[in-house]
């Protein structure tokens, strides 16, 4: 069970190295990727401040965007996760929550559970990278808070999202 | 510099306090699509004469409005007015009968010496130019629309048979947002709109009104705390009662036909399920057990079914089970999203949430025929609640960048917009008969 784990977290830490190159590469480009942009700054100094503000570390992403009544992690945010993951389980004092928020398309309360649904996918990976249980809790806000206002694609595809809020963050 | 940008900020603050207060309670209401159906029927504003300084409000303008927005009435513009009777032997029928009218309201509304109101009103058919219904109402002017509503719910009946719902009410969500703060009310209003007043205000999410059968508390949604609970409220007193909450969600409550059972959405044991709750053991029962998300439920008139959303078939559609269990049975069939069904109160169809061509409206299934009839026309449609008598739907739509409520008359025939100014509004819920 144990190996089984720990040859998870490898491969996907291994995925998250291959993630970073290609985005900064590509600051732009698909939907939700906003949030992940981290090119165009300046790395060359040294760093001390806490890993979660580096704007060169995976860590700065702290928002997962989803596709239309889905909550399935899209590949590009496996290294994140992963990250956020590793960060949790090395610094077991740290909680973070998980913020599940659907678009407006549908119903609302369906929203609710689908949002929740997001945000404990999250939480269910963040777990197995080694988070514990009670570093993390997920929470469904539905359509309730937009992220975005406005009824069209743009808006949409970035309000389906899980927001990672880490207290005093 | 700082100062005077606070100053700017305070006076346009103000401004819009003093623009938006007032205009929040203005309701339009506009006919989008008129029936041919409708009968024709004129109201005569009723004679206040004997009233010192007038009355605050136009009794047969309310009985009018009523009448138009059901659909099923064609009222006669006072422009047309031919006379203004106000007593039988005023009325000349044959006239009334040239402007091609079936029936006409006449009423006076007359005070005693105390300052006591009483409003009188007659409904007669113009052909036979008999009386079919008239009544004299005590009443005091702050009750004047109760009872114009009530004269609607007299007339409409009358003529067609089915029991009037003017005099019922409806509750809803507004929200503001100013700047990153955004607050939500919960409202409760007269069904045509006016007289709203707030029952709670967050600056959190509030969602999912639900009457109780009497139609004296409501339940609501509210992440107050920072996660959702559900709470009950005694409309008269204001006081309200949290509901135990769980880990995860405590949503979409829906009370039983007899007022003893909540049903409701708890996510505590994993995915969202359906549970009842029992109001005399303060139990709680899972009724669903599947994997997928299972919410939204509603009761069937009878207290016996309870029909949900659930997307078990890997996309949103509606079941329904025996509320003491069972195997759900799917009800939807047409489209890839069907959500959030309400039974219709006489049982007979289910209104819900309907995607077509990547617009979602709100559409009925015939429980006979299974035949799914589309009744809006919009793009973003949700939350529709039937009117207790079933003649009408109220639901949510959008209106540019706002969130409105309408109406629409169950045949698909009628739709009104209910434009409500000074905020974002959805959720109507509409209230059992008093």
């Amino acid at each position: 069970m144990r190996t089984t784990k720990n040859l998870f977290v490898a491969l996907v830490l291994s995925a998250a190295l291959a993630a970073c190159s290609s985005t900064n590469e590509d600051g732009s480009g698909d939907a939700g990727v906003d949030g992940a942009n981290t090119s165009g700054v300046d790395a060359s100094g040294v760093y001390t401040g806490r890993p979660l503000d580096n704007p060169n570390s995976p860590l700065a992403t702290k928002v997962i965007y989803f596709e239309f009544d889905s909550s399935a992690i899209a590949s590009q945010y496996e290294s994140i996760i992963a990250a956020h993951g590793a960060y949790l389980a090395a610094n077991s004092g740290v909680a973070v929550a998980l913020e599940g928020h659907a678009d407006e398309r549908g119903s609302r309360e369906y929203n609710v559970a689908l949002s929740e649904k997001r945000a404990k996918t999250v939480q269910n990976l963040l777990s197995l990278l080694g988070a514990g249980g009670r570093q993390t809790d997920a929470i469904g806000y539905g359509e309730e808070k937009p992220a975005e206002i406005g009824h069209n694609e743009s808006a949409w595809n970035l309000n389906r999202r899980v927001e990672l809020v880490y207290p005093a963050h | 510099m700082v100062k005077p940008m606070k100053l700017t900020n305070k006076l346009i603050f103000l401004a819009a306090l003093l623009i938006s207060s007032p205009s929040w309670a203005i309701l339009q209401i506009e006919i989008t699509q008129g029936s041919s159906s409708a009968q024709p029927i004129t109201i005569v504003p009723f004679d206040d004469s004997q009233i010192l300084g007038g009355l605050p409000v136009d009794v047969a303008k309310i009985v009018s409005d009523d009448l138009t927005r059901s659909g099923r009435f064609k009222v006669l513009p006072r422009g047309s007015l031919l006379a203004r009777p106000s007593t039988q032997s005023q009325i000349n029928f044959r006239n009334w009968q040239a402007l091609g009218q079936d029936n006409l309201v006449i009423g006076k509304v007359t005070a005693d010496a105390s300052g006591k109101l009483n409003v009188q009103f007659q409904l007669f058919d113009v052909f036979k130019g008999e009386q079919l219904t008239g009544f004299a109402i005590p009443a005091k002017k702050a009750d004047l629309r109760a009872v114009a509503h009530r004269i609607s719910d007299l007339v409409y009946e009358k003529i067609t048979g089915q029991q009037g719902a003017f005099s019922t009410r409806m509750a809803y969500v507004a929200s503001t947002k100013r700047g990153k703060k955004t607050t939500y009310k919960m409202r409760i209003a007269d069904a045509d709109g006016f007289g709203a007043r707030t029952v709670v205000s967050s600056s959190e999410p509030l969602m999912s009104p639900a009457w109780s059968a009497d139609g004296r508390r409501l339940s609501y949604v509210s992440y107050e705390r920072g996660r959702s609970a559900i709470y009950t409220q005694t409309l008269s007193t204001g006081s309200r009662v949290k509901l135990k909450s769980f880990k995860g969600i405590n949503g979409a409550p829906a009370w039983s036909p007899n007022g003893k059972q909540l049903a409701l959405t708890l996510s505590k044991d994993g995915s969202a399920d359906i549970y009842i709750y029992n109001v005399t053991n303060r139990s709680f029962r899972r009724l669903t057990t599947s994997y997928a998300i299972d919410t939204e439920p509603n009761w069937s008139p009878n207290g016996k079914e309870i029909l949900f959303t659930s997307d078990r078939g890997g996309k949103p559609q509606l079941y329904k089970m025996d509320v003491n269990g069972g195997v759900p049975k799917r009800v939807t069939f047409e489209g890839t999203y069907n959500a959030r069904g309400r039974f219709s109160p006489d049982g007979k169809s289910i209104c819900m949430v309907h995607r077509v061509n990547g617009d979602y409206r709100i559409a009925k299934l015939d429980l006979k025929t299974g035949f799914i009839h589309v009744l809006t026309t919009g793009t973003l449609d949700e939350s529709p609640s039937f009117a207790p008598n079933s003649s009408m739907i109220l639901y949510s739509t959008n209106d540019g960048l706002k969130s409105i409520l309408a109406a629409v008359s169950s045949d698909g025939k009628v739709r009104q917009k209910l434009r409500l100014l000074g905020g974002d509004v959805r959720e109507p819920a509409w209230s059992p008969f008093k």
